[in-house]
């Protein structure tokens, strides 16, 4: 479970991002958050994530308080229970895709089997010797959702998935993702400025300078 | 919009954010520049120095008169007086004196006194009148008067009217100092008497040096050359000032030309820096360019604005390396003096002149070579494919042609044909060339042997289970090789140049000692003072004194074989005829022992003897030694590192049957076992003439000479340190501008729980892994060209030869050092990896 619990966060310059905000995930929930650029979306996901820290507020994961942890034992935290999908696919270009699926389990020292069952679940089969530079940006965005989700984490964390892919891409993304973090039994949060997106979570969210508010089915927020 | 504006953004914005890498290349050729001009100027103001004081003392005759042995007999000047066509002939006695109290300086232990006949002097070289005190005239004709130029005044701390106390000979004299000179040049040591005086008080009775003619007007003078030659023939040689200026530009020519490839050695990797800066940033950019390109501009424009990119470099490096170089000529010809220490021109105190077309010169050799290292970079950029260069990670693909290996094995071929050609007007010039080319084609051949080596260490790595910190650097490094390889070609250039020459100073140094072991087997070397000879009666008193095991007279002479070449040096000594190599360093090209004709006369040359007189073994050769000329078989080559030029030992047997000259001038003396040194000086010290010997024991004279050349290549360590610091600077900047270009690779591997320890623990494998791979390449890199260095390029300019020596301890750690330097350098350059801003660099548009 994800416990947000009064969080507020402002940047150098005095301007508040985040002011007072609270939401529970629970456990196999996947939501989208969706709000106007520079209100905070990606500062929510750097805090969750322990990138960065609030300035007052807790936020908990499974009961711990991330910003109560050290450097060290948030990046354990985020090696065992977090997945993350960016905008950029961010895939490392000298590695193979199987090298950079492999990562997170490398990471947890935990034996590299599960790439290839990835690779097939995202469609990617056979080519896990091929090099990033020999694929789509629809593929390469497999591969980072491959990544995210081969150490079955608890959390996954997606960030604008779809920004730079285009609409038929994106559509075959976003279920891809939704399956398999319900196939994982993870929570996954999605940020995104698309509605289309959205809709493929369980239920989206608005955040404003207020906090997260839920969007009623119809909506335009 | 304007495209000129359009390139200034681009220009300042680069630079703005990238200053460090820009300050960098920056650096790097303004030191190369200024390296290469200070060297140019300290040599050439001593050159001109040298040169001006040597011409000075010849004043303005038209013509010179010398023998081809260092003295002649005075009965050629009535000859040449009368002779038609002269107007004046002016008698020279010149020789070099050794000061009381200032023997142990061997070094700078001499003073060069001029012998002249005043009414003569004052026609031709009038700067050579002393200066008496008033109503004194007659003291320039008299034969207890010496006059010194202001240098010698103040290196002999004497003054007008001061007593002067001189070695001639075995006897002390004293002198009364006159005055000082019409004109000497700054730090020109001279003393100028009356010829007759300076004949009899330093015995030289009825010798001459040299006669200088005055032609009378409307003399052809080439014709006069001709026709004075023919009638003198082959006992002596006229000459003109034009092949005095050649003799002594002969002399130091090997020396400066050395210290200038050296020089540019540090310009060289300069260059390379800057193309190693400007490749990195054109793989940074290389989207930003192709945005570029996909807007409008042209593979021109981008090209242009590349080039112009170095172009500014190469401008300011330039200009700041001219004035750079300038300031540090002035300050080490002050600290230092004009030979930098080495003592190649003593006694000359030049002054640094600032030539503007010497300065225009480097300049342009400083923004050419800068333009050279932009060239490809640019090229590289202004033809990637934008659709291609636009997608991620087509980084990894820039600069793959620097992996084709055919124009690296192009250059390593040529370079080996080099290493087969002869000198090219004495000089080793294929020999540097090879050298440059094996430098280009190691650097070019490193993105293939980097993937190569690291493909092979990434899978086996693989085989076994393995974690993500080798993973990552093993794979970045086999699969990013072009990166790679251009961070590692300065570290690569800068240590493959130190490893070469500590192998060729090492060699040289070792061979020094085992030579010197060889020419100096004797305990005890005893000279006369310089200008004097040690006759029978003094060599009788000195091989009767107890205490020593076995004493060899030597005589010892300075012979002309060649007018534009400096003198060789003769040796007459008792040589073991039955295996000449138990007293002469021979090398394997001798006459076997025992198999010498039994009427020859052997001689043994010196290497510089084959190389400039083109003597061979076996060779029957003529030498002026004796009343007329003689031939000599000769016999064997000895290794001689004393004497560049030239030189020639004869058994001393032959040389008094044929001079009929019984006087020695060295005495080598073998200490009985159980006599200690210090007595046997002693002994040598109570024999009447005692006080005039200088006495040299063999370990001081070893000593002093490692001394010397330690000192001499003082200089060459410098340079090579600041290729090494340039170099580190270079993967410095290298690495820190790689760390930028990952910036979001890192940010990625943060989020998904690489720690910050595991960052930097993978930037220091990565960079300590691609040193060490640099040091293994840039050791065998180094090897070889100390090969050209010491069995080419020593030989070729020096005329020695010498064994191979390899400094293992030295190399071994100088590597550990690099290394170290190297992986903590990437672990400051790569200390933003790991703070806050890497977590928002994921972000692609914040």
């Amino acid at each position: 479970m994800l416990e947000l619990i009064d969080v507020n966060k402002a940047y150098a310059g005095g301007r508040r991002v985040l002011a007072g905000l609270s939401y529970t995930l629970n456990a196999g929930e996947y939501v989208a958050v969706m709000g106007e650029s520079g209100v905070g979306k990606s500062t929510l996901l750097n805090l969750i994530a322990g990138l960065d820290a609030p300035d007052s507020g807790e936020i908990l994961i499974n009961g711990v308080a991330i910003s109560s942890l050290d450097d060290d034992a948030a990046t354990q935290l985020r090696r065992e229970q977090f997945g993350f999908v960016f905008q950029a696919f961010h895939v490392l270009p000298h590695l193979t895709l199987a090298q950079n699926i492999a990562l997170p389990l490398l990471l947890n020292g935990k034996t590299t089997e599960r790439v290839q069952q990835m690779l097939e679940q995202v469609g990617l089969q056979g080519r896990g010797d091929h090099f990033p530079r020999q694929l789509s940006g629809g593929e390469l965005q497999r591969v980072a959702i491959a990544r995210a989700l081969v150490h079955r984490p608890k959390l996954v964390l997606a960030d604008e998935p779809t920004g730079n892919l285009d609409p038929d891409t994106a559509h075959e993304i976003l279920q891809l993702m939704r399956a398999e973090i319900k196939a994982n039994g993870a929570m996954g949060i999605l940020v995104t400025h698309s509605h289309s997106a959205a809709a493929t979570a369980d239920r989206v969210l608005n955040l404003t300078k207020d906090g997260l508010h839920p969007v009623k089915s119809g909506d335009n927020a | 919009m304007n495209s000129a504006v359009l390139s200034r953004w681009l220009l300042t914005g680069e630079w703005r954010a990238h200053w460090l890498q820009v300050s960098v290349a920056l650096i790097a050729i303004a030191i190369g520049v200024a390296m290469a001009f200070s060297i140019h100027l300290i040599n050439t103001a001593a050159f001109n120095e040298f040169s001006a004081a040597s011409k000075s003392l010849s004043g303005q005759s038209d013509l010179q008169v010398r023998g081809r042995k260092a003295f002649f007999d005075e009965a050629l000047y009535p000859v040449l007086v009368k002779h038609d066509g002269v107007a004046v002939a002016n008698p020279v006695l010149e020789f070099d004196v050794v000061i009381p109290g200032k023997e142990q300086n061997r070094n700078d232990h001499k003073l060069k006194i001029i012998g002249t006949d005043m009414f003569r002097a004052i026609q031709i070289s009038p700067d050579l009148l002393g200066l008496t005190a008033e109503g004194k005239t007659l003291d320039r004709l008299a034969d207890d008067a010496i006059f010194l130029s202001p240098a010698a005044m103040e290196w002999l701390q004497v003054q007008q009217g001061d007593a002067l106390q001189l070695y001639a000979g075995l006897q002390t004299i004293t002198l009364r100092v006159a005055g000082g000179l019409v004109r000497a040049r700054a730090g020109q040591r001279i003393a100028v008497m009356d010829i007759g005086a300076a004949q009899w008080r330093f015995q030289h009775l009825g010798v001459l040096s040299r006669i200088e003619l005055k032609l009378r007007d409307g003399v052809n003078h080439a014709a006069f050359k001709a026709k004075l030659t023919e009638e003198l023939g082959d006992a002596y040689w006229v000459t003109e000032i034009v092949d005095q200026e050649k003799r002594i530009a002969n002399m130091s020519r090997a020396y400066r030309i050395n210290l200038n490839m050296l020089a540019l050695v540090a310009l060289f990797t300069g260059t390379f820096l800057v193309f190693s800066t400007q490749a990195l940033s054109v793989i940074r950019r290389r989207r930003q360019f192709a945005l570029l390109r996909v807007l409008g501009f042209t593979r021109r424009q981008l090209l242009r604005q590349i080039v112009t990119e170095g172009g500014i470099l190469g401008v300011a490096g330039s200009l700041l390396g001219v004035a750079l170089g300038y300031a540090v000529a002035v300050l080490a010809i002050r600290l230092l003096g004009g030979d930098l220490g080495t003592n190649f021109f003593p006694g000359v105190k030049p002054g640094i002149h600032f030539d503007l077309w010497d300065a225009v010169l480097f300049f342009t050799v400083g923004l050419a070579v800068t333009l050279l290292g932009s060239l490809i970079p640019a090229l590289e950029a202004a033809r990637a494919k934008p659709a291609v260069a636009l997608r991620s990670g087509s980084e990894d693909t820039a600069m793959a042609k620097l992996s084709t290996p055919w124009f690296a094995l192009i250059c390593l071929s040529v370079a080996a044909i080099f290493t087969q050609l002869p000198p090219v007007f004495e000089l080793p010039i294929f020999g540097y060339l090879a050298i440059v080319l094996l430098l280009i084609g190691g650097i070019a051949l490193m993105p293939r042997l980097t993937a190569g080596f690291f493909s092979v260490l990434s899978n086996q790595w693989q085989q076994r289970r393995s974690g993500v910190v080798s993973t990552l650097v093993l794979a970045r490094l086999a699969n990013a090789p072009n990166q790679a390889a251009i961070a590692l070609g300065g570290i690569l250039a800068s240590f493959s140049l130190m490893v070469a020459m500590a192998i060729m100073v090492t060699s040289f140094r070792i061979s020094i000692d085992h030579w010197l072991g060889r020419v100096l087997p004797a305990d005890l070397y005893v000279r006369a003072a310089a200008s004097g000879d040690l006759q029978a009666d003094a060599q009788q008193a000195i091989a009767g004194l107890p205490g020593f095991d076995r004493v060899d007279f030597f005589r010892t002479q300075q012979l002309t074989l060649d007018v534009n070449r400096p003198e060789i040096t003769l040796f007459a000594r008792p040589v073991d005829q039955a295996d000449p190599r138990n007293t002469l360093p021979l090398t394997d090209d001798m006459i076997a022992p025992g198999v010498l004709p039994e009427n020859a006369m052997p001689v043994w040359v010196s290497e510089a003897m084959v190389d400039l007189y083109g003597y061979r073994v076996g060779d029957k050769v003529t030498l002026p030694i004796g009343a007329t000329a003689s031939e000599f078989l000769v016999a064997g080559v000895w290794r001689d590192y004393g004497r560049q030029f030239g030189a020639i030992q004869m058994q001393l047997a032959d040389y008094q049957a044929l001079t009929g000259d019984l006087g020695i001038n060295t005495v080598a003396l073998w200490v009985q076992p159980g006599v200690s040194i210090d007595v046997a000086i002693a002994g040598l010290r109570q024999l009447p003439f005692g006080g005039a010997l200088e006495i040299s024991r063999s370990s001081d004279m070893r000593a002093l000479s490692l001394e010397i050349f330690d000192r001499s290549f003082a200089v060459t360590y410098l340079l090579e340190l600041i290729a090494v610091v340039i170099g580190l600077l270079g993967v410095a900047a290298s690495f820190s501008a790689q760390t930028l270009a990952r910036i979001k690779e890192f940010g990625m591997l943060r989020h998904i729980g690489v720690m910050r320890q595991q960052i930097l623990a993978m930037l220091a494998a990565e960079g300590g892994l691609l040193t060490a791979l640099g040091m293994v390449l840039g050791f065998v890199l180094g090897w070889s060209i100390s090969l050209i260095l010491v069995f080419i390029v020593n030989p070729q300019s020096f005329h020695w030869t010498m064994e191979l020596h390899l400094p293992w301890n030295w190399l071994a750690m100088i590597a550990v050092i690099m290394l170290v330097a190297a992986a903590l350098t990437a672990l400051l350059a790569g200390r933003r990896a790991v703070s806050g801003e890497v977590v928002r660099a994921v972000k692609e548009d914040w």
